[in-house]
């Protein structure tokens, strides 16, 4: 791989959080019975019309704008001609040409800590296709409950700026926060909510030609991603040192065996016969109604990024990991304003909620805890009324049941033993109680120190104050 | 009294608010005159007895006539999708689709009340200009059964004429209201681009088709039109202009009009005949006060060509749909997805269909695009400007609706192009997108000739008025073509 | 225009001629398309193209959900279904 350079071009489509569908008022809502969310406009029944759904519109303008993108006024929508079952009309309402919603756009991330910037061709809009089921007769179903959801697609430039699987994996990962900042999609590569195509070619480097391009389908997380990218690289290099050709063609990514497979193409005529869309009109952007949008927008992921290093001090690391979600980095920031230190807010926000949200159905939204809640448990810490300890088991109680620390705390009695004369007396009857231990300990056995501060835990119920608990079984083995 | 089905809807209007007959009664003597002579003139596709009685019971039974056109026997083109009743578009491909939807402009009759007789026949489609491109059978015309009632309305228009409805509301891309309602002695009138909703027309050319009625006279399409037009938020190129009280453009007056003749639609292309038939329609509009003046309109002979790569290229995409996967004929044969698209196509369209078809996809494919589908919409524009350049000067422009009256069934389906002959003077209306209407001016050899009124962009008032006092200085519009079994009233076509 | 760009025209289009209709429609097309050559003489480098007969633009609807189609009506008109599902022939790479 290293005689040659590469070439990643990527084709993003994002599904967009809109009620409706594109052209027609049928829900968007996922997984109803087939063909239940379906009328004569998304089935492409004679006679019917599309009517385009303003939301959607602004959706795609707002991400144009959030990726530096020029708005094309007027922007048209065209048709793409082609025939398949899942396509009802048999050509899609789509965008092309030179006026896209989007184009001439930019993005940029940190990849391995040094700055990226890639270029962004075209941010357009267009329709969803139904779904196609092949069934065991050979035979396929078809469910339109899809087809006419709208869709935004974004189109890397040409020549490609991405060079390596990591580039490529980092490109999508910040790009698709960028699209849960604004709200435009869910971003669930999983579910199919955001798809993404890379374009693959390679070449030895010195040479000013291109070699033809692979398609990549069906990389269903940024894992995927990578490791596709990064595998077709290699059967490429392989390819063409043994002095054999790349076909221009689509492969499919096989995440089990971890290879790609020739497709069965679907339609290999690339004929589309674009022309301007005769049953929708232009549309139209005024300079300040993007102006309005513009100042709309939301804290973008780098800017929060900048901010978070500045202003709380975070190392670069912290600062993305935390931006990643704009929900975790809102409960994030609510929390460090309530809290001295940003830091050990930092840590239990990468750490224990994360963790919890990633474990939980419905994520983070599914939590009961707040940001305040979580100050409060910190300042509990602070005080050594806990222990740290103690407090991730509190801290996942609030998540349950979104009780109080302090609460929860009384409730359970989970108070901190911090009394010493307490304490004393525990240690010393774990002391008579294990005689042997203590010889051991006494001649050396350093390890089991940890053995003695197990049994104060165990006696105490895990409230013994740590720190102190050492010291006192030091104290009194001399 | 003459025949119910000899008279116009603002008559029957008339009668039926004063209770002189009933509601049923005038259902019945549509389907009974449908009974009687369409075995000749074969005008409808599907005929609705029992809806069209259980309307009009229910008319019959209500106090008062609660609608301008309640009770009115009317026919539909079967290119529009009527619920429940099946809409063919006369093609084998969707002989037995069922819409589940309506029209608009069928949502807004039926909200009238209006009694629907049938669905009329038409070219495959809408693609023709003398139905003889149905996928079912030819329609002939009233006034001479050997003879074509025009395309692609010319179910619809030929129903008007033998009076099996009163009133038929037809589409037109090219010139499909106009051309059959000049060939059948009939008024067909086009509304400006977007006037009318086209949501539920089943699409040819989505930049070009209307719907628009047609009728016995001027007054009962400035009915009907009143009834149809109008914004629709489900059709996204329908205008949100507010739809003017149509029935005081029914004035007798035209002087000071300034009328434009363009010079292209006058010369050897036009039959002597009809050409003298119009002429002498403009000579009556200046004895009645019009001033009128010659214009020449230079890109008037490219109006041809840029309709035919437009219109097929629209409806090469439009069409693609029929492909036996959701609705329409799929193949018998038993084969893999490609062949049965191909084959269902290839089983379900007639040529014509199939011709433009091609057509289309060769002017939008690669390499051919700029040469072909571009530079047409280029031409387009071009002539568009000698229509803004001629409303500089006049009011509307007179000419011939078609170059000939009707020709024989058979003479020109081996030849396409002299086919397409036919629309000379309708198309270049529909590629600017303007008003126009037909009004019968005269017969040649007992064949009716239409003369055409073009009018500015919405300024259907102006075409119906200017058409309005054209028709009361004539008798053109009471005439009726003798057909065998239906009682004609005096003066009926005889050659 | 050739009987090869027939095919392939009809190919795109989905339509099976025979080929008795390749060379007919080879002539028709052919014919018809000569007469439309007479638009290379006009001269149209500043001129835009004509999409829409009117002049309008933005015609949105707002984003709110309306009534889809019973699921039987939506299947009443299917060639071939299972259940609620359309059912199409098997899909093979030709």
């Amino acid at each position: 791989m290293s005689r040659f350079e590469a070439f990643i071009g990527m084709e993003v489509h994002a599904e967009l959080l809109t009620e409706s569908k594109m052209f027609c008022g049928c829900s968007t809502k996922f997984g109803g019975p087939p063909n239940s969310n379906v009328c004569p406009v998304c089935m492409g029944l004679p006679g019917s019309l599309p009517v385009a759904n303003r939301k959607a519109v602004e959706l795609v303008v707002k991400t144009a704008l959030a990726l530096n993108c020029e708005i094309s006024s007027p922007s048209i929508f065209y048709r793409k001609n082609y025939f398949y079952p899942d396509l009802p009309k048999n050509y899609q309402i789509s965008q092309y040409g030179d006026d896209p919603i989007g184009k001439n756009g930019y993005l940029d991330f940190m990849v391995d800590g040094r700055p990226k910037r890639v270029h962004i061709r075209r941010v357009h809009l267009e329709e969803d296709t139904g779904k196609l089921f092949h069934v065991a007769t050979g035979q396929s179903h078809v469910d339109y409950n899809r087809s006419g959801v709208p869709l935004m697609e974004i189109v890397t430039e040409f020549p490609p700026d991405i060079h390596t699987a990591e580039e490529a994996r980092e490109y999508l990962v910040n790009l698709r926060s960028i699209l849960l900042y604004l709200g435009v999609c869910d971003g669930k590569m999983e579910e199919g909510s955001l798809r993404c195509e890379p374009n693959v070619s390679i070449r030895a480097k010195g040479s000013t030609e291109f070699n033809p391009k692979v398609e990549l389908k069906n990389l269903n997380s940024f894992r995927a991603v990578y490791r596709g990218v990064a595998y077709e690289l290699e059967r490429q290099a392989k390819l063409l040192s043994s002095g054999g050709r790349v076909t221009q063609e689509t492969r499919r990514w096989d995440d089990a065996r971890g290879e790609t497979f020739v497709m069965r193409s679907k339609e290999f005529e690339q004929e589309y016969r674009y022309f301007p869309e005769p049953d929708l009109v232009p549309l139209t952007f005024a300079p300040e109604w993007l102006d309005e949008l513009r100042r709309a927008l939301p804290e973008l992921p780098e800017a929060k990024r900048a901010r978070y290093q500045q202003r709380y001090g975070l190392p670069a690391y912290d600062a993305a990991v935390l931006t990643v979600d704009p929900r975790i980095a809102a409960f994030f920031e609510r929390a460090a304003d309530a809290h001295h230190d940003a830091k050990a807010v930092a840590n239990w926000v990468m750490g224990d909620l994360t963790r919890l949200a990633n474990a939980t159905d419905g994520g983070l939204d599914a939590l009961k805890v707040t940001p305040d809640a979580l100050a409060a448990l910190l300042k509990l810490i602070d005080a050594g009324t806990i222990s740290g300890r103690t407090a991730k088991d509190v801290f996942q109680e609030m998540c349950q049941t979104g009780k109080a620390p302090d609460q929860i705390v009384r409730e359970k009695g989970l108070t901190q033993i911090s009394d010493e004369t307490a304490l004393a007396a525990v240690v010393d009857t774990v002391f008579r109680e294990n005689p042997k231990e203590v010889e051991r300990l006494r001649n050396g056995e350093e390890k089991l120190l940890a053995f003695f501060v197990g049994q104060v835990m165990r006696a105490t119920r895990g409230k013994a104050a740590p720190d102190l608990v050492n010291r006192l079984i030091r104290e009194r083995l001399s | 009294m003459a025949e119910l089905q000899e008279l116009t809807a603002h008559h029957l209007m008339d009668l039926l608010a004063r209770r002189e007959v009933s509601y049923t009664d005038l259902a019945k003597a549509s389907l009974d005159t449908i009974e009687r002579v369409d075995s000749q003139v074969r005008a409808f596709v599907t005929v609705t007895p029992e809806r069209a009685l259980s309307v009009a019971a229910a008319l019959d039974a209500a106090k008062a006539h609660p609608s301008p056109l309640a009770g009115i026997p009317i026919a539909i083109k079967d290119n529009m999708c009527t619920r429940g009743i099946p809409t063919t578009c006369s093609s084998k491909i969707l002989r037995n689709w069922v819409p589940p939807y309506n029209a608009t402009v069928v949502e807004r009759l039926l909200q009238q009340q209006v009694v629907i007789s049938g669905k009329t026949n038409l070219d495959e489609f809408a693609m023709g200009s003398s139905t003889e491109n149905s996928g079912f059978f030819t329609t002939h015309n009233p006034w001479d059964l050997t003879r074509v009632p025009g395309g692609s309305s010319g179910g619809s228009a030929a129903a008007v004429a033998a009076g099996e409805v009163a009133a038929a509301l037809g589409s037109d891309t090219g010139g499909s209201i106009r051309q059959p309602a000049s060939f059948c002695g009939v008024v067909g009138l086009k509304p400006t681009y977007g006037r009318v909703s086209r949501y539920g027309l089943v699409a040819f050319a989505s930049s070009l088709d209307q719907i628009g009625p047609i009728t016995r006279d001027v007054t009962d399409a400035a009915i009907v039109l009143q009834a149809i037009a109008g914004h629709d938020p489900r059709d996204s190129t329908s205008v949100p202009l507010p739809v003017p009280d149509y029935t005081k453009s029914l004035v007798a007056n035209v002087k000071g009009l300034r009328i434009g003749k363009p010079r292209e639609y006058f010369g050897e292309g036009i039959d002597a005949p009809v050409r003298q038939m119009v002429e002498r329609a403009i000579d009556l509009m200046v004895s009645l006060g019009a001033q009128c003046e010659e214009i020449s309109m230079p890109h008037t002979q490219y109006a041809l060509p840029v309709y035919y790569l437009i219109a097929p290229s629209e409806c090469s995409s439009n069409l693609a749909r029929y492909d036996g996967v959701k609705y329409g004929l799929r193949t018998a044969q038993d084969v893999d997805m490609i062949a049965m698209m191909e084959k269902s196509r290839d089983e379900g369209f007639g040529p014509e269909v199939k011709r433009r078809i091609m057509l289309g996809t060769y002017a939008l494919s690669a390499g051919y695009y700029d040469a072909y589908y571009l530079k047409a919409q280029k031409v387009r524009t071009l002539i568009k400007r000698d229509f803004d350049r001629a409303w500089e000067q006049f009011d509307v422009l007179l000419t011939p609706t078609s170059p000939t009256v009707a020709f024989e069934i058979g003479a020109r389906v081996a030849d396409p192009l002299r086919m397409y002959a036919a629309d000379l003077c309708t198309i270049p209306v529909n590629l600017a997108g303007l008003p126009a209407i037909s009004v019968p001016c005269g017969f040649v050899d007992g064949l009716p000739v239409g003369l055409q009124v073009i009018g500015k962009p919405f300024a259907e008032e102006t075409v119906l008025q200017v058409a309005y006092t054209y028709e009361q200085h004539t008798e053109w519009h009471k005439r009726r073509p003798n057909l065998e079994g239906s009682t004609a009233a005096a003066g009926g076509g005889a050659k | 225009m050739t009987e090869d760009e027939v095919a392939h025209v009809a190919y795109l289009a989905r339509l099976e001629l025979t080929p008795e209709e390749r060379k007919l429609f080879t002539v028709q097309l052919d014919s018809i398309l000569a007469h439309f050559r007479h638009l290379q003489e006009l001269d149209t480098t500043s001129v835009p193209p004509t999409s829409h007969a009117i002049s309008m633009q933005n015609v949105l609807r707002d984003d709110e959900v309306t009534q889809s189609l019973p699921v039987e009506d939506v299947l009443a008109n299917a060639p071939e279904r299972d259940d609620s599902f359309f059912v199409v022939p098997r899909i093979v790479e030709s």
